[in-house]
């Protein structure tokens, strides 16, 4: 049986903020009196992440994924409820523990900005008291994986954005981390440097069995790594399983493009009971049910005179999209 | 704690700051330039407190010369190491880069207030030093072993006191978010330092002994310099430098409760 590796329970974050009010009365307001009120960023979640899973965190901007990795990586001391990340309290910040996880955030950077990121990877290896030879071993696997071999010399500022991203993975990846932490790591590239760091991650996992958890924005990056998700909507869960089901209940129709020899035939389509989306001349789009889409293609080959015929899938941005405004999902 | 393992990540931090100063030489050179102005300009000025009578509160020039080697040598730790390094913990602590030093596995006291070395700073030590040995020759300073140590002694505190100071004020950082003005405002407490503490009126003497303690910092090592120096004022010194060493690391650990993190 594979062991948990984070075990989360009732887990509550609350955060001081304050508010002001437009204009400079309210500046003035506001720099004398400053209201604040307690406000629970996170309310009581729970979930277990297994060894060796990739998991993706959706929800929309301020749902509270970050400050749930932050609270998993020990940044954050929780408000209320327990964590376990590989048998440690996170926010104690032991040694052992920090050894074993890594963070990546693709807004923030952690390379030395003048100087070659060879240089900021010797500096994290004497840190994780990785020796000479070893940290030249890693380095050089590493950087070819990520294609990056020739970019090690060159300072960062001269570096290209894909090109800085993945030294800072391979910076936050040289102690080889069981557990990571991915913060929109895929944030401001270009489709195949997304492409690239993807490949990365999926190779990363299967080849060292790491845990990965991750946030984006780009939905490509949660269907091709993440088999599981957790929506948090508003600072609770909201879902919490496969994506594929998720996908299957929020999605549960296809569309079926008919391009018809004759317009007798769009006619006839139109007349014959199916769920009509819109139609031109020769053509006639129909929406079908997931579990009627072998029957009814069925009836359409053997009754009708078709030239051509398309299956779309609903796409998946727009499927996503409605996860991030729903608040419970029962699947 | 491994010594070892930070005693190589020190030389790695002196490795890469060198390396990323020296990417911008005409910078440096600036730098080294405004030093050797700005210990002119200092000495210059004391000279003219100094013209008419030739001694302030029963100080004489030449025995002012020496707080302004200490005051010139702590400004050089102040350039070297506390100005590159806790003025970043602001700017860490604003943009939400404290995260990467708090998830590495080296403590993050360290981390933040040695990462960073500023070069140029070598060389105001190096004037102050000069200047000290200047003023032990002219004051004919008996330069024994009890002398050496004290003196060693005096000044380690006093960077001990700068530091905490300054390293007390930048940690407030995680409540406040921005206190440029208050690293600033320590900073212009500091030239204060660059005068015998008894040239001063009696309250403002309290003020700077009780409440920010920079007469400490200059004026007893030089006392020491001029075997003027009693037991109890050093012993004070030091009491007064751990007292403020181990606060400032506590609420440094107490502070990181409430770190936030910057939003992403």
């Amino acid at each position: 049986m594979i062991k948990n590796i984070i075990d989360v329970e009732n887990l509550s974050k609350s955060f001081y903020i304050s508010s002001k009010e437009p204009g400079l009365k309210g500046t003035i307001k506001h720099f004398f009196r400053r209201q604040t009120k307690s406000l629970k960023v996170i309310k009581n979640i729970s979930f277990e992440i297994k060894e060796g899973e990739i998991v993706g965190f959706l929800g929309a901007n301020g749902a509270g994924k970050t400050t749930i990795l932050k609270m998993l990586c020990g940044l954050i001391y929780p408000s209320e409820g327990s964590i376990l990340v590989s048998g440690n309290l996170p926010y104690r910040r032991k040694e052992n523990f920090l050894k074993n996880i890594t963070l990546i955030m693709g807004q923030k950077q952690q390379l030395i900005w003048d100087l070659p990121p060879i240089e900021s990877f010797n500096l994290n290896a004497s840190i994780y008291e990785i020796d000479k030879f070893e940290a030249k071993r890693r380095i050089k696997k590493l950087s070819e994986m990520l294609e990056i071999d020739d970019e090690l010399f060159i300072p960062v500022r001269k570096l290209s954005l894909g090109q800085r991203m993945k030294s800072e993975l391979l910076a936050a990846l040289i102690h080889e981390p069981n557990i990571l932490f991915l913060d929109e790591p895929t944030l401001g590239l270009d489709i195949n440097a997304q492409r690239n760091l993807r490949k990365f991650l999926q190779k990363y996992n299967q080849e060292t069995n790491a845990t990965i958890c991750l946030t984006s924005h780009y939905m490509q990056d949660i269907t091709s790594l993440c088999k599981r998700v957790i929506c948090v909507h508003n600072g609770a869960i909201s879902y919490d399983g496969k994506l594929d089901l998720l996908l299957k209940k929020l999605s549960p129709v296809k569309e079926i493009l008919i391009v018809c020899r004759s317009e007798e035939d769009v006619i006839k389509l139109e007349n014959s009971g199916f769920n009509v989306k819109n139609k031109t001349k020769n053509e006639i789009t129909i929406k079908v049910e997931n579990n009627s889409i072998t029957s009814s293609l069925k009836t359409i080959l053997n009754n009708f005179d078709i030239e051509d015929l398309y299956i779309n899938e609903p796409p998946i941005d727009e499927i996503i999209g409605k996860i991030l405004i729903k608040k419970d999902y029962d699947i | 704690m491994n010594p070892r393992k930070y005693f190589k990540v020190y030389i790695k931090f002196l490795h890469t700051s060198i390396a990323s100063e020296l990417e911008y030489k005409t910078n440096i050179l600036i730098d080294l330039i405004t030093s050797i102005l700005s210990l002119i300009g200092s000495i210059f000025l004391l000279s003219i407190f100094f013209q008419n009578d030739g001694s302030i509160a029963g100080w004489k020039f030449e025995q002012a010369l020496i707080i302004q080697g200490i005051y010139t040598i702590l400004n050089g730790i102040t350039n070297t190491w506390f100005n590159p390094n806790l003025t970043e913990i602001v700017k860490h602590i604003r943009e939400g880069t404290l995260d990467f030093v708090l998830l590495k596995p080296i403590d993050s006291q360290f981390f933040i207030s040695l990462k960073k070395i500023n070069p140029s700073g070598f060389l105001e030590i190096m004037l102050g030093f000069l200047l000290l040995v200047y003023c032990i020759r002219i004051n004919q300073v008996d330069l024994n072993l009890s002398f050496l140590i004290l003196s060693l002694i005096t000044i380690s505190c006093s960077i001990c006191i700068l530091y905490s100071l300054w390293f007390f004020v930048s940690t407030t950082t995680i409540w406040f978010v921005k206190t440029w003005n208050a690293t600033e405002v320590l900073r212009s407490f500091l030239y204060i330092g660059r005068f015998p503490l008894n040239s001063f009126s009696l309250y403002l003497r309290i003020f700077f002994s009780v409440f920010i303690p920079i007469a400490f910092i200059t004026t007893i090592p030089s006392e020491v310099f001029l075997g003027l120096a009693q037991l109890w004022k050093i012993l004070l010194e030091v009491i007064v430098a751990m007292v403020f060493l181990i606060t400032s690391r506590k609420f440094w650990l107490f502070a990181l409760k409430f770190y936030t993190s910057a939003s992403s």
